[in-house]
């Protein structure tokens, strides 16, 4: 079967996963009791008739089957309706401007992850049980259990409280101006030229980035260690070996075959990315989708937390179709 | 099946399984067992170790460490030390309330689907991973914000998160040793399925639960002090890890020294239940291989 018709099949395969997502969200926002309208008011004092009016115009009143349908056609069409709290504003214009920041920063913290999980990985691999090894398990372990707020509170203090080096938090100076063209601050600036926009919004994202990646950072040393350790002890590396094969090129060859699991592990670690992206946003006042949902939590605005829900599905089932693929490339013995 | 029988008893028992670690493991559970119980135990016995009113004002605010107040004061003028011991008191009980939770409903969930496999089977392994895949704690913000920030609405939020773990594993496991010898002869015997689920498959899957059980553990203790730094477990003024990091984040530069109490605590409780869940996945390795 052509790598074409796979693509396919598995892209097919995220719609039930994204419909089962959105029946939770739907169940635990719309079936659970609570009027969301009276949690929005914060007062139970509203006339009824008021209160059936304001039903109504939200569509609170059809049928919760109805409403169910109705919701996801709209949201097919990229519309995620209205917020309860600021009405007449559409949640997806909101989520336009604040998702390329979260993207930005997640893509940020992907790269410190892999590059500090393969260096230690790697490290870890080719001295086997010495005691370079083992204080790479170490790190694997002890960052995988740190507390994101207070890694990114400890960078704060370190390198911008006391050193000086970086700022504290936001995502660019607010007396830089930047034209926003894509909404990814780096690629805008360099876009525009905006050498100044560019040197700000790259020190603003260096802390929460080194947060994020440090923190997610330890499976990929655990994975890395263990597929080296397995593959350096498989026949074709004894072979190349008495082959009298360069040390260097063995390396390589070992390489090659153990990040393949790697690559896997990545994408599903898209979904702890994000996760982690709620936290390292709130600490470090990061304007993306995590801060987004935080706020919308405080004020129970339900359709934007729905709809935030809803995209997060969507960038997981996208994230894990695209790794399925880079898999299959890697890997020609995988197809439907 | 008198050999399988006697395997399974000593499996039971945490202290034999202990026994039987490879040394450089055995220390790793031993050291989380230390941690855990320290904790444990300053929680349990909180009014004797805090030497004020967690949730009363004592001294002026923001007051650096000293020897009135080892861990300093906070923005209200509270003891931040009698905080924190009192602090424990909470994640203990939501992480316990959470992880109990969700191995009472994913493991029986596990070994019905896997035992009987089937459409039902299919379904629920489906939603599972649609759940699993999800960033859990994007999940768990959702669901504690419905429910209401409260402790027990927390644990049943981060429980939510941790069933498809526990059903995922389970089932997995059950499907392996369903197809081994020993079971199908209790089969042909006769037994009754609930007998073979629960007196000949549920015991061979005990270690790894057991492993499963405090890694999953390590990774509430994670999302309750997320839960919490968020405003979705405690209302103040309760004295909670989590909440007290986001208190204290808004002082970072007048007074840093708040950061550190709340910080290094929910981290060094994670680590310790990461920690036995390390070492006792050590034996489950080298037996189930």
């Amino acid at each position: 079967m052509g790598l074409a018709r796979y693509v396919a099949v598995r892209g097919a395969l995220i719609i039930p996963s994204v419909l089962i997502l959105y029946t939770i969200a739907f169940i635990i926002l719309r079936i659970l009791p609570g009027n969301p309208i009276l949690a929005v008011l914060g007062t139970k004092n509203i006339p009824p008739e008021q209160l059936r009016a304001l039903e109504h115009q939200l569509g609170l009143d059809k049928p919760l089957y109805v409403q169910y349908f109705d919701y996801l056609w709209r949201a097919l069409h990229g519309d995620f309706g209205q917020s309860l709290v600021i009405r007449g504003r559409p949640i997806a214009a909101d989520l336009a401007a604040r998702l390329p920041a979260t993207i930005e920063l997640a893509v940020a913290g992907l790269i410190v992850s892999l590059s500090l999980g393969l260096v230690t990985g790697l490290v870890a691999g080719l001295r086997r049980d010495t005691k370079i090894d083992t204080a790479m398990r170490v790190y694997g372990a002890l960052t995988y259990t740190l507390f994101i707020p207070w890694l990114g509170l400890m960078f704060q203090l370190i390198f911008a409280v006391w050193l000086h080096w970086l700022p504290v938090s936001g995502r660019i100076d607010p007396r830089v101006n930047i034209k926003t063209i894509t909404g990814f601050y780096l690629i805008d600036s360099i876009i525009t030229g905006n050498w100044a926009a560019f040197k700000s919004a790259l020190a603003h994202i260096v802390l929460p980035a080194l947060t994020l990646g440090i923190v997610l950072s330890g499976p990929y040393t655990r994975l890395l260690r263990n597929n080296l350790a397995v593959v350096l002890d498989s026949n074709f590396i004894m072979a190349y070996r008495a082959h009298g094969v360069r040390e260097k090129r063995i390396t390589w060859h070992a390489f090659r075959n153990a990040i393949i699991p790697v690559v896997t592990y990545a994408g599903l670690q898209f979904a702890l990315l994000l996760g982690g992206a709620v936290l390292t946003e709130t600490t470090f006042d990061w304007p993306g989708i995590g801060t987004y949902l935080v706020e919308k939590i405080q004020y129970r605005d339900y359709p934007a937390i729905q709809a935030v829900i809803l995209v997060f599905a969507l960038i997981v089932g996208l994230i894990s179709l695209l790794v399925d693929i880079i898999y299959a490339y890697l890997d020609p013995r995988i197809r439907y | 099946m008198v050999e399988v029988v006697s395997v399974v008893t000593k499996r039971l028992r945490l202290g034999s399984l202990l026994g039987e670690l490879p040394g450089a493991a055995r220390k790793l559970a031993i050291a989380g067992l230390v941690i855990l119980g320290a904790i444990v135990v300053m929680a349990v016995f909180a009014p004797f170790i805090a030497p004020y009113d967690p949730t009363k004002m004592v001294d002026s605010p923001l007051l650096p460490p000293s020897s009135k107040h080892l861990l300093g004061t906070d923005m209200l003028g509270r003891d931040m030390f009698s905080r924190i011991v009192y602090g424990g008191r909470i994640v203990l009980w939501v992480v316990a309330l959470a992880t109990a939770l969700s191995a009472v409903i994913g493991i029986p969930l596990g070994l019905l689907s896997g035992y009987y496999g089937g459409k039902t089977d299919r379904a629920l392994s489906m939603v599972m991973d649609a759940i699993y895949a999800f960033p859990s704690l994007i999940l768990a913000i959702a669901l504690a914000a419905v429910l209401g920030p409260s402790p027990v609405n927390a644990a049943i939020a981060i429980s939510v998160v941790y069933i498809p773990t526990y059903f995922r594993m389970v089932r997995g496991q059950v499907l392996q040793v369903k197809a081994t010898p020993f079971i199908e002869s209790a089969k042909a015997l006769g037994l009754p399925a609930s007998r073979i689920m629960t007196r000949h498959i549920l015991p061979h899957l005990l270690p790894t639960i057991m492993v499963v059980f405090s890694l999953s553990a390590a990774d509430a203790v994670l999302t309750e002090a997320a839960l919490s730094f968020l405003g979705l477990a405690v209302r103040p003024p309760t004295p909670d890890w989590g909440f007290d990091l986001y208190a204290a984040k808004g002082f970072i530069q007048s007074a840093p020294w708040l950061i550190m109490g709340p910080g290094v605590m929910i981290t060094l409780l994670a680590l310790g239940l990461a920690l036995i869940g390390e070492g006792l996945g050590e034996k489950v390795r080298r037996t189930i291989g």
